[in-house]
């Protein structure tokens, strides 16, 4: 029988793509758990019928593109742009938003740009910043936490929220980032006690909607799916800004960096959206700025933007500045005295 | 404890280590036939120097070493050379290489062994001949002979002897066996490197993932001075670089040798070769070899006889060939496979893997990169393997090179983490391959136009000359013949007068001669600097263990010899206008003057000498001197020179012959006054 030659290595890691991408469907489950407890079933159903589009929607560019389907859907990809674009969007979002959205992130971010790993942008971001261009409204409404406005719409009003928008008819609530933004005059201890959307030392329900996704990517860190640069270094400039402008509370303060930390997307885009291997920067020294500078994004867009939250327009902005920051992060290569070329 | 350092990146692959340690060493006996291929290594292939039908001694020279990066190759048992024909070897091109064939008389009778024990009698240079006419070959990576390695340029200060005991390769157990079984001989092996290199510290190097070794080692090395260090298990630790790394912190420059941090590396499997080939006197014919993997059902180390070939060796560990589909030579991650199973083992074969398809699985189909950077985090050499990946499958050869591309190792790390199976290290070798290539393309390429062009330039010039000294000679007959009324070449002084007068016009039209001389000096500057880069290249290529190295080695050897015509072509010139020059440096004006008062000192010199005598002399110092010239001229066309060195001996030669027809007008004159 014929021996078959093959080049080196021979030998190959436990890791695959398709595990990478299930451990961060498995990371995100805690958050997911904590949003569903303080805001109902909204979350959950966003999800269900998001991946539904996303499976659809990929097959139908694979076919398109003439891939294999099989070869291409087991990367389990599509389903992790729906997991964090529906996770974004606000609870109760109606079918067909969830649908541009999902197909704005697979057929225009990703597939238009050939797939997997060829996209400059987070496929759920750019979704995100498409359906909040398009659908102010819809976007920036978000529910009410648990203990604020009555009793939580349970499963079937969720559905009905989302298949028949136009018979539901739910309350919704400012974000606790909002109601920072619209306050122009209280203290922030006074905005605290006269607000119900605050909680312990951020928003209601978002503190531990934070520290659930906090806690899935401490696992994934673990895990080492990815490095500590990015997220660390995004945390750290945020909490950095807010410290700086918070100015003890006034009328005119930014919020505390706790706050901060705690609030909107933070985490959850600390640890599932900054760290998208795809359209960051690739050096560890380029992903402690790549991570910085969303930091420092986020806290202006918040404090000083039109919108409520940031994450999704500082992720899209440092992507187109991933490759410059790649070219001047290069490592030093082992024997050459600095970073490029020479010797 | 000795202080280590750390490297980046590495792995941990399964070790898979334990399968071929519970036995000892065992001897794999005599073959039916051994194939010992004439090239195992990188360098030069050896020359035969024995005859079909010829009966050999185990240990009998059968081919010559042949360059400096050469070893011969002994006759691993008594037997009658059977063949010397192209076989199949193990080699990743899987090509048909000479062999020497030989069919053992199963007497295994040795030729006369003169060992050394006290090897201190001997000097260093003698211990480096007797290593190399032993045939001791680095004996894990590329095979590099070990004198090579152990000729140190004079003037590099060694501080540090490294004995590579690491093995980090999974499977691979030979060196392991080695230290657990013949530590002494490892000891003293590093002891006789020592006394060759005499370094500051002689260290063994061992991954802390075989305590007997190192216990066996530490036990042997007891007073010698020879300290054994261990150091986390991680791949490749074992690699010379990150070796060098982990024991002294130092990196080599990329592109250049251990020597320039002051370092000598040894392998374990050398150190032991040269502790046989010194001490006993015995050729390196047998080496240990690791034949593991679940496809053999008794996972060993044998003491093979080089050029036995793998069935024999596989089938004593009780191969099972239905359940093997790949068979690699050396380890899972750096290993290559080879093209059939009646291939010789060689002196660097230390390891023979036979997996089943569970064991090592084809690989799936390759993924998108997702760009996660497990293979920086692994990549030893602290490159971005997944922007090389993209530059590679682009193309783009300028962005790879830019990338350093050329200082991967090709260790495999990154293929090895990479989650979407993506067989980088592939493309890396395909596209250094193909950047070699155009290198060489495009060398070629200026090669000719700088051909061209100054062709041109001396057609030119030697128009312009030409006509310039047409001019001079007809001025200055005209001079000669108002100045003596046709009594030319009665009086030498005269004579030198018109010369130099001419010689003043002819100055005046063009310098030829001035521009000559810079073009030789400027050959031999860019010689200069081509030997510079060659060299580089050279070691860079060696360092890599690349294929290229044979190629490389003959581009210096070449260049070096260009810059030696380069060289002479310079010094013929210079000598041939040594007094013209000097007379140029002053101003033109008193050119006539100095001819008059040297050719005056001269004539008061020469007194004695009568004209006729004096231009003879004259003549035959330059018809020497053409002569040389000449030869210089052929030689560098036969070793295919460049165009440049080759004009400029020509134009020598050219105006050697000008001055040889003027000398014998000269004379000529002086004999029919
Ligand atoms: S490990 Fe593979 S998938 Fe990840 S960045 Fe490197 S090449 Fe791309
Ligand atoms: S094969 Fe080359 S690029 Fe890959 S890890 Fe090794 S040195 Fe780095």
């Amino acid at each position: 029988m014929a021996l078959m030659r093959l080049t080196s290595p021979h030998a190959h890691g436990p890791m695959s793509t398709q595990r990478v991408m299930q451990y961060v469907l498995l990371a995100t489950v805690p958050g997911i758990v904590v949003l569903t407890h303080f805001f109902g079933f909204g979350t959950l159903v966003n999800i269900l019928w998001g991946c539904l589009v996303a499976l659809a929607c990929e097959s139908l560019a694979l076919k398109l593109r003439g891939r294999p389907l099989g070869f291409y859907l087991k990367d389990c990809s599509a389903l992790v742009t729906a997991f964090l674009l529906c996770i974004a969007l606000p609870p109760y979002s109606p079918w067909w938003l969830i649908a541009v959205g999902i197909a704005s992130s697979i057929l225009l971010a990703k597939q238009l740009y050939g797939g997997l790993g060829y996209n400059p942008f987070n496929p759920a971001m750019a979704g995100y910043v498409i359906l909040l261009i398009s659908f102010p409204v819809q976007m920036t409404t978000w529910a009410p936490p648990l203990g604020t406005a009555g009793e939580l719409p349970g499963l079937w009003e969720a559905l009905q929220a989302c298949f028949t928008p136009g018979l539901y008819d739910g309350v919704t609530m400012a974000t606790p980032l909002d109601v920072l933004k619209q306050n122009n005059s209280l203290l922030i201890d006074d905005l605290w006690q006269q607000n119900p959307q605050f909680g312990t030392f951020a928003g209601l329900g978002w503190e531990w909607a934070n520290l659930a996704f906090l806690a899935g990517g401490a696992w994934l860190l673990y895990k080492r799916i990815f490095t500590w640069h990015a997220p660390v270094a995004m945390l750290a400039s945020l909490s950095l800004l807010a410290a700086i402008f918070y100015d003890g509370g006034s009328s005119a303060s930014g919020g505390s960096p706790l706050f901060h930390l705690f609030s909107g997307a933070t985490m959850f885009g600390a640890f599932f959206i900054v760290t998208d291997p795809v359209t960051s920067a690739v050096s560890l020294r380029g992903r402690l700025i790549y991570g910085a500078l969303i930091g420092v994004l986020v806290y202006i867009i918040r404090v000083r933007g039109n919108y409520p939250d940031a994450v999704a327009f500082a992720v899209l902005i440092m992507n187109f500045a991933a490759p410059f920051i790649d070219y001047y992060t290069q490592p030093r290569t082992y024997g050459h005295s600095d970073k490029r070329g020479e010797k | 404890m000795r202080k280590t350092f750390g490297f980046h990146g590495g792995i941990h692959p399964p070790e898979n280590k334990h399968q071929s340690v519970r036995t000892p060493i065992a001897d794999a006996g005599i073959p039916p036939q051994l194939i010992i291929p004439l090239s195992q290594h990188i360098g030069t292939p050896a020359g035969v120097v024995v005859t079909i039908g010829e009966h050999v001694l185990k240990g009998q020279v059968i081919a010559e070493a042949q360059g400096f990066v050469s070893v011969p190759k002994h006759a691993p048992t008594s037997g009658t050379i059977h063949a010397i024909e192209d076989r199949l070897i193990a080699h990743p091109s899987g090509h048909l290489a000479p062999c020497i064939v030989i069919v053992p008389d199963g007497k295994d009778e040795w030729i006369e062994c003169v060992g050394t024990p006290h090897y201190e009698t001997l000097d260093k240079v003698e211990l480096i001949n007797l290593i190399r006419h032993a045939g001791v070959a680095g004996m894990g990576g590329a095979g590099f002979p070990s004198s090579v390695k152990l000729s140190v340029k004079a003037g590099t200060h060694i501080e540090t002897l490294i004995i590579n005991g690491t093995e980090c390769e999974p499977y691979i157990t030979a060196d392991d066996v080695l230290m657990r079984e013949r530590a002494d001989q490892i000891i003293e092996g590093a002891k006789i490197l020592r006394y060759i290199i005499g370094p500051q510290e002689t260290l063994i190097g061992v991954e802390d993932n075989k305590p007997e070794g190192i216990a066996a080692l530490r036990a042997a090395a007891q007073g010698s001075g020879i300290e054994v260090v261990d150091f986390p298990t991680k791949y490749p630790s074992g690699g010379e670089k990150q070796l060098i790394e982990i024991l002294t912190g130092k990196q080599v420059p990329s592109g250049g040798l251990p020597s320039q941090v002051g370092v000598v590396c040894q392998n374990i499997g050398s150190t032991v070769a040269i502790y046989d080939a010194v001490v006993h006197g015995r050729p390196l014919i047998s080496r240990v070899t690791t034949v593991t993997g679940n496809a053999v059902r008794e996972p060993q180390n044998f003491q093979a006889l080089i050029g036995t070939p793998m069935r024999y060796l596989l089938e004593k560990a009780g191969y099972q060939p239905e359940k093997n589909r790949r068979l690699i030579m050396g380890g899972p991650m750096m290993g290559f496979t080879v093209p059939d199973i009646d291939v010789p083992i060689v002196k660097t074969t230390n390891c023979l893997l036979a997996p089943t398809e569970a064991e090592l699985p084809t690989p799936p189909p390759a993924q998108a990169c997702i760009r996660c950077g497990m293979c920086a985090e692994a990549c030893p050499a602290s490159l971005l393997p997944q922007q090389l990946f993209w530059f590679a499958q682009g193309k783009e050869f300028e962005k790879l090179e830019h990338h350093n591309l050329f200082d991967c190792i090709e260790c495999g790390a990154c293929s090895y983490a990479c989650p979407s199976n993506i067989p980088l290290v592939q493309y890396y070798r395909a596209s250094k391959a193909e950047i070699l290539q155009l290198r060489r393309d495009h060398e070629k390429a200026e090669a000719s136009r700088i051909r061209f062009e100054s062709r041109q330039q001396r057609l030119e010039q030697a128009e312009a000359e030409k006509e310039a000294k047409r001019a001079a000679r007809k001025k200055a007959a005209e001079q000669r013949a108002q100045a003596t009324g046709g009594d030319a070449g009665e009086d030498p002084i005269q004579a030198a007068i018109a010369r130099a007068q001419a010689k003043k016009a002819a100055q005046g039209t063009g310098d030829g001669d001035e521009s000559e001389l810079e073009k030789l000096e400027k050959a031999v500057v860019s010689a200069q600097k081509r030997l510079d880069t060659a060299t580089t290249k050279l070691e860079e290529a060696k360092a890599a263990g690349s294929d290229f190295v044979e190629a490389l080695q003959t581009g210096v050897d070449k260049t070096r010899a260009k810059l030696a015509a380069a060289e002479q072509a310079l010094g013929v010139y210079q000598q041939s206008h040594q007094p013209e020059a000097a007379v140029e440096d002053k101003p033109p004006v008193d050119a006539a003057a100095a001819a008059i008062e040297k050719a005056m000192a001269k004539r008061q010199a020469e007194a004695a000498q009568s004209p006729a005598e004096k231009a003879r002399a004259d003549l035959e110092k330059l018809q020497k001197r053409l002569q040389k010239t000449q030869e210089t001229l052929i030689q560098s066309k036969a070793n295919g020179d460049e165009e440049k060195v080759i004009i400029a001996l020509e134009s020598t030669v050219v105006r050697l012959t000008e001055k040889i027809n003027a000398a014998q007008q000269t004379l000529q004159a002086a004999e029919d006054a």
